[in-house]
């Protein structure tokens, strides 16, 4: 066996334990040089990325890997932790590891000047370590371990300006939504543990009968994750914790809540999926009718805010409410065969494409408002004026996310919003309308931000504001060019990258039967 | 060569189409026709001259911070028209983490009623 | 009926904690509520594993004549609880160093006091 074999053999378990180690590791490195600590993080998360690319490429290619803690086979019935990882999870995967590589990057001179930064650059790597464990996960206890993990790491970086009363406040926010949501999660894992005496998902899912509480189990898991996703009217700390935390967390922050996003979808696809004929489609239209209120909440607050931080904020808030109306529409029509292969495979691909163009998008633009935030310490849209003439490359930026979160082409929003706009629109024309005005008005939000930071007349209090550090220029590149090619060549990654990440959701019956090879059951 | 080639596909999503070559010649197109245009600006100015200066209808230029059309003053009529449902909006955002949990047990209600439970 | 009132238990405790996030404005009160609607979670997994008359599943030390497994409670529930508590010890005190910091910032611990942001 070469080293590559032994490699993508390990790779689940390495995938989290590489960045938990390097989180140990950092305070150490740290008292040698703030430089190597800087270093080692970088290689870390590269390490890491590598490996997740590895991995995925055998994934995608049609194999769903399977990892046991402890054992060298699956014995029956199971009572060990095991990591499953199918198309969804290492698409989930490609796009946290994106995130962090792009923020450590970007990191390095933003948040030079802080003090505290090894416990900094710890928590960035612990909250790696939860977001893959959440992504990669195959138990359910273990999905509720890293939820927690990951909150409590995004929570203490939220408050990493302590000397500011609204970060800290923010971040009591969050850990007040995100611990009450993790015990909900918990007590609906307990309602399915005691039923059923398992933990592991495919288990669950070959066994679950959607009896009554099962039911309430489904409803405490949707609206629990939901609320960790941002979904309205739940979604109040998202701007409270993503307007106040530093652009760096922040980008990472975004792939925390679509590694929630991705609990909401594992529940009802995988978890759910067996039983998903005996709920006709209230399911699905519940989490489509969140995201049409979420879309529409989400763009008329941000038009009114006048904080960059939290006007992006809110927009990303809209954007989840896309995600969730393109797979909401599959989901509603999972359980009818011939409306499923019209519209809603369509759909669920617009959703699940969303969900990079979305967390890339985003992480520009707030990375574009931390740009403007190290270069003139102001928040306030009131304050700014005329950065353009001072900030060409960032202005650059700037105008590439705009376009991208608008959908226009040809960046890459455009792709995953026409796909979701038409076959929402086969099955109720009236949420397609809604979409389209949501992007109309989203596209309205960011001129009004383009207008009152970049243009109009050369203030005179910025005179001496200079074009941000090359890290910060290079980790904004990375995004912006991911951003171009994903919209030239769509075609490319809904074929390579999107449609096995679709077709795992809705093969649940192959996640179940990599665990129990016995399971009938699905289409 | 077929990733290549595989570029250069055309992304049907069936009643809309998307192929990178279209968008590169309209983008040609498009920088042509701004280049014509600007082509027809006259090039003969004074520079520092009274030429040069903006004009407002007679007004004099205020100090360039007054000049700036400020953030929260955009879309003024838009948001005013409809400040009924942004006073309603605002009034939602609190700010006040009880509210949050509140929206968060109002929602599994709501859920526990359209799934059949209650 | 009496097997359950550890469940009625768990019900009580977890809308008494909901009651005490939503309805006091003292944030260690808040995050009392939260323990308490842990104590609820965690009350629940103990009581799935429970076995009238069962001994703890430790196997050098159980009394003779124990059937195995009859005669022990599941210890999965109990890894699980234990887990849990672990997991709840840090947030409680993540959240209590949290409340030191807003009360050196506003002075106060009214929840209505320090939130409301435009």
């Amino acid at each position: 066996m070469n080293f590559v074999d032994f490699l993508l053999q390990h790779s689940p378990a390495l995938i989290v334990a590489i960045p938990l180690l390097g989180a140990f590791l950092t305070p150490l490195v740290s008292r040698i040089n703030n430089k190597v600590r800087n270093i080692f993080v970088i290689i870390i998360l590269l390490i890491t990325t590598s490996i997740v690319l590895l991995l995925a490429l055998d994934v995608f290619a049609g194999n769903i890997h399977t990892y046991i803690f402890g054992a060298k086979d699956l014995t029956l019935p199971v009572v060990r932790i095991l990591f499953e990882v199918d198309a969804m999870s290492a698409f989930m995967a490609i796009i946290g590891s994106i995130l962090l590589l792009v923020s450590v990057i970007y990191s390095w001179s933003f948040i030079e000047e802080n003090s505290g930064l090894d416990k900094y650059y710890t928590l960035v790597l612990l909250l790696a370590a939860g977001m893959f464990g959440m992504m990669l996960t195959g138990d359910m206890f273990n999905f509720f371990v890293f939820l927690e993990i990951t909150s409590i790491a995004s929570c203490a970086l939220i408050a990493f300006w302590t000397n500011k009363g609204k970060a800290v406040e923010a971040a009591f926010k969050y850990i007040v939504i995100s611990s009450l949501a993790a015990l909900f999660v918990l007590f609906a894992i307990a309602l399915l543990y005691g039923q059923y005496n398992a933990l592991n998902i495919a288990v669950l899912g070959s066994v679950i009968q959607f009896s009554y509480l099962d039911k309430i189990a489904l409803v405490l898991l949707v609206a629990a994750l939901a609320m960790k996703a941002g979904i309205v009217p739940m979604h109040m700390w998202l701007p409270d914790a993503y307007g106040r935390a530093p652009a760096s967390v922040t980008i990472i922050l975004v792939g925390a809540t679509q590694a929630s996003l991705y609990g909401v979808f594992r529940v009802c696809f995988t978890l759910y999926g067996n039983t998903i004929n005996l709920s006709p489609t209230s399911i699905g239209w519940i989490i489509v009718l969140l995201g049409v209120i979420t879309m529409l909440i989400g763009v008329s607050m941000a038009l009114i805010q006048s904080d960059f931080k939290r006007l992006i904020a809110f927009s990303a808030v809209a954007e989840i409410g896309f995600i969730f109306l393109g797979i909401g529409t599959g989901l509603t029509l999972f359980a009818n065969n011939q409306m499923f292969g019209l519209i809603g495979s369509t759909a669920m691909s617009g959703g699940i494409f969303h969900i990079i163009n979305d967390s890339l998008d985003v992480g520009l633009l707030f990375l574009v408002a931390g740009a403007v935030y190290y270069a003139t310490k102001e928040t306030s849209l009131d304050k700014m004026g005329g950065l353009a003439r001072n900030m060409k490359y960032t202005t650059i930026f700037f105008i590439i996310g705009l376009l991208a979160i608008s959908g226009i082409p040809p960046m890459n929003g455009f792709a995953s919003k026409l796909l979701i706009y038409e076959s929402t629109f086969q099955l109720n024309p009236i949420l397609a309308i809604v979409a389209i005005l949501s992007s109309i008005m989203l596209l309205a939000v960011f001129v009004k931000v383009f207008h009152s930071v970049f243009l109009g007349p050369a203030q005179p209090k910025f005179k001496d504001v200079k074009e941000v550090p090359k890290t910060m220029l290079f980790a904004m590149g990375i995004i912006a060019s991911i951003i171009i090619i994903f919209g030239l060549f769509p075609d490319l990654v809904i074929n390579n990258i999107v449609e096995p990440a679709v077709n795992a959701l809705i093969n649940y019956s192959e996640y179940i039967r990599q665990v129990i090879p016995t399971f009938t059951g699905g289409f | 060569m077929s990733i290549f080639e595989s570029l250069l596909n055309t992304f049907e999503t069936g009643s809309g189409f998307w192929n990178p070559i279209v968008w590169l010649v309209v983008i040609l197109i498009v920088f042509l026709i701004i280049h014509i245009l600007r082509g027809f600006g006259n090039k003969n100015y004074k520079v520092d001259t009274e030429q040069t200066k903006p004009f407002l209808s007679g007004n004099p230029e205020y100090s360039k911070e007054k000049m700036h059309i400020k953030g929260s003053n955009l879309y003024w009529g838009f948001t005013e028209s409809l400040k009924w449902i942004f006073d309603n909006l605002n009034k939602m955002h609190t700010g006040n983490t009880s509210d949050y949990v509140l929206w968060f047990v109002i929602i599994i209600s709501v859920l526990f009623l359209v799934v059949g439970l209650i | 009926m009496i097997f359950n009132f550890p469940f009625i238990a768990v019900i009580a405790l977890i809308l008494i904690g909901l009651y005490a996030i939503i309805f006091r404005k003292n944030l260690i009160k808040m995050v009392i509520g939260i323990t308490i609607i842990q104590s609820g979670v965690n009350l629940f997994l103990i009581t799935l594993g429970y076995r009238e008359g069962a001994v703890a599943p430790i196997f050098t030390s159980l009394p003779s004549g124990t059937e195995i497994p009859q005669g022990m409670v599941f210890p999965i529930p109990q890894a699980l609880t234990l887990t849990s508590i672990v997991i709840g010890v840090a947030v409680l005190a993540l959240m209590l160093s949290l409340i030191i910091h807003i009360y050196r910032h506003y002075g106060t611990l009214d929840v209505r006091k320090i939130g409301g942001e435009k």
